[in-house]
């Protein structure tokens, strides 16, 4: 699945976006990364595919795009999901670039709700696609109020979610889309990327670019910035564990999806990331249930 | 002791033609209660508005007694500070309990709110805090985790006295906090509320049409018509002997019971 088509589609600029557009989101991009974890306001353009569906990343993505590029794309850590098979395709087509699955090969990734298990490196970098980029939405619905706290450094309200998880649930229940302190500053949705994967982006070498096309936001995590979990003194932040490992490759400490087999309760649990999951098998490690 | 924890001088705001507040001006003191009275749309609410800095003033200044003894005019705080010192030194009880509490958020959550706001971290201490404060409101423990939404009237108020007083504010602003409430219900909340202000020492600016909330409560009475302060003194000295003839009136209309 490397190198797709060679040419980008004729009449169409590469990577979709002309180059005027373009700017205007480097620009966005580039403001973003000066101020860690800020809501960047830009002019968020039509893209051929539904809201939700990544609108936010491909458009940072065909900002930030070079030809020698090489792409990666996934929808919950699988790179063989509608999601994830449409915007590597769309990006073959318009920008000609090369694609990959392997995450140690691409120089570009584009994430929906993940963030690869092989750790990421300098050079590398990690474009999520942004539902809801507010992390005080849900708590605080005016947006000029929101403004205000982020502007202040109010961040109580971001607590009061967090007790309220306490009170109904014994412990902090926010399992996805867990907010995050960036750079000691700025409170941050990171996606709804599950917790597990909230501590790689703490202080990674990779830099981090999120895009909200709805909701017409960008923010940034340059590399090496201290990216923090919220959490209580007396209920601290942690990630979810699994209770076995991956029914295919065998990898422990790494997030699990589980597939149900058949209507009679069976089920396994297998890495949620395709391609470090591919890669262990090609390895020679196997799980209980590998053929 | 030196001087006044608030001093207001000339407040005056106008909507178009209409003066809503003109020329108000009154000291308050640590721990005094002051009631302003007056008809609907005699310009209390403004007042208290214009105080608290949530509407902005055509004249006059605000001036406030900070912690460290420094009294400063309010108007000139950064938006920081003021936000800051509205929710830990001040506190603000309003009329209608869905504009001063999160509806979708526990009680708990809601007395917590202020404390986490001011960086406690750690969910032991800041439940009890609020527990602690649930049972001096006379809430009950078991509905700690309930969303206001769920409150009668009279709760919601209480609750909304404990969220303010979680932080141990020095002054409590309340605009008509037992109205809409019947009777027995507002008697207790009454009581409550004079039963913390003279335990925590509070000053309290309260409005209300309600003489006998202001007969119950206050020190002193600001008598307020068309904007204007008519007449001002000690509580039982304007209400058992008014002197300006609207006071009269207004006196003279209660309703003996």
């Amino acid at each position: 699945m490397s190198a797709a088509a060679p040419l980008p589609e004729p009449g169409y600029n590469f990577a979709y976006l002309d180059e005027g557009t373009k700017r205007m989101i480097r620009r966005a991009i580039l403001k973003a990364i000066a101020i860690p974890g800020y809501q960047v306001p830009f002019a968020s353009r039509e893209m051929p595919m539904p809201y939700g569906w990544g609108t936010g990343g491909v458009q940072v993505t065909a900002a930030v795009l070079g030809r020698s590029d090489v792409l990666k794309v996934i929808d919950q850590g699988a790179d063989d999901t509608t999601n994830a098979v449409s915007i590597r395709r769309f990006f073959g087509r318009t920008a000609g670039v090369a694609t990959t699955t392997h995450t140690s090969e691409a120089t570009l990734i584009q994430t929906r709700h993940r963030i690869p298990e092989t750790p990421l490196s300098e050079g590398q970098i990690l474009v999520y696609q942004v539902p809801i980029p507010e992390p005080l939405r849900f708590l605080e619905p005016r947006e000029t109020e929101t403004r205000q706290l982020h502007a202040l450094a109010e961040y109580g309200l971001m607590h009061v979610k967090l007790y309220e998880d306490i009170a109904r649930h014994g412990h902090i229940a926010t399992t996805y889309a867990y907010p995050v302190e960036v750079a000691g500053r700025y409170v941050m949705d990171p996606s709804p990327t599950p917790k597990f994967d909230n501590p790689k982006m703490d202080g990674c070498p990779a830099l981090q670019l999120f895009g909200a096309g709805r909701e017409k936001r960008i923010y940034a995590v340059p590399p090496h910035t201290r990216v923090r979990s919220l959490d209580f003194e007396d209920h601290p932040f942690r990630i979810q564990s699994f209770d076995r490992p991956c029914a295919l490759c065998g990898a422990e400490a790494v997030y699990l999806d589980e597939v149900v087999l058949d209507d009679r309760g069976g089920r396994m649990f297998v890495c949620s990331d395709t391609d470090h999951c591919e890669g262990r098998r090609a390895e020679g490690h196997t799980g209980e249930m590998a053929e | 002791m030196s001087g006044p924890l608030l001093q207001v001088r000339g407040l005056a705001k106008r909507y178009g033609a209409r003066l809503a507040c003109d020329g108000v001006g009154f000291a308050l003191h640590p721990g005094e209660v002051l009631a302003v009275v007056g008809e609907s749309g005699s310009g209390k609410s403004t007042l208290l508005g214009l105080i608290a800095g949530e509407i902005a003033a055509d004249a006059g200044s605000v001036t406030y007694r900070m912690r460290d003894g420094v009294a400063r005019d309010l108007a000139a705080l950064g938006p920081a500070e003021r936000r800051a010192l509205m929710r830990t030194d001040w506190g603000f009880v309003r009329q209608d309990a869905t504009l001063g509490l999160r509806m979708a958020v526990s009680a708990g959550g809601n007395v917590g709110e202020r404390l986490m706001g001011v960086g406690e971290r750690h969910y032991g201490r800041i439940r009890a805090t609020a527990l602690d404060w649930l049972a001096r409101v006379e809430i009950a423990a078991d509905r700690v985790d309930e969303p206001p939404s769920r409150f009668s009237g009279g709760m919601r108020q209480r609750l909304q006295i404990a969220r303010n007083l979680v932080t141990a504010p020095r002054l409590v602003l309340m605009d008509e906090p037992t109205s809409g409430l019947d009777v027995s219900v507002q008697a207790r909340l009454l009581d409550t509320i004079r039963g913390l202000v003279a335990e925590l020492g509070l000053a309290v600016i309260i409005v209300t049409h309600d003489l006998a909330v202001a007969r119950l409560l206050s020190h002193r009475i600001l008598v307020m018509r068309g904007g204007r302060v008519i007449e001002t003194g000690l509580t039982d000295q304007v209400l058992d002997d008014p002197q300006a003839p609207y006071t009269q009136l207004l006196v003279a209309s209660v309703l003996a019971a």
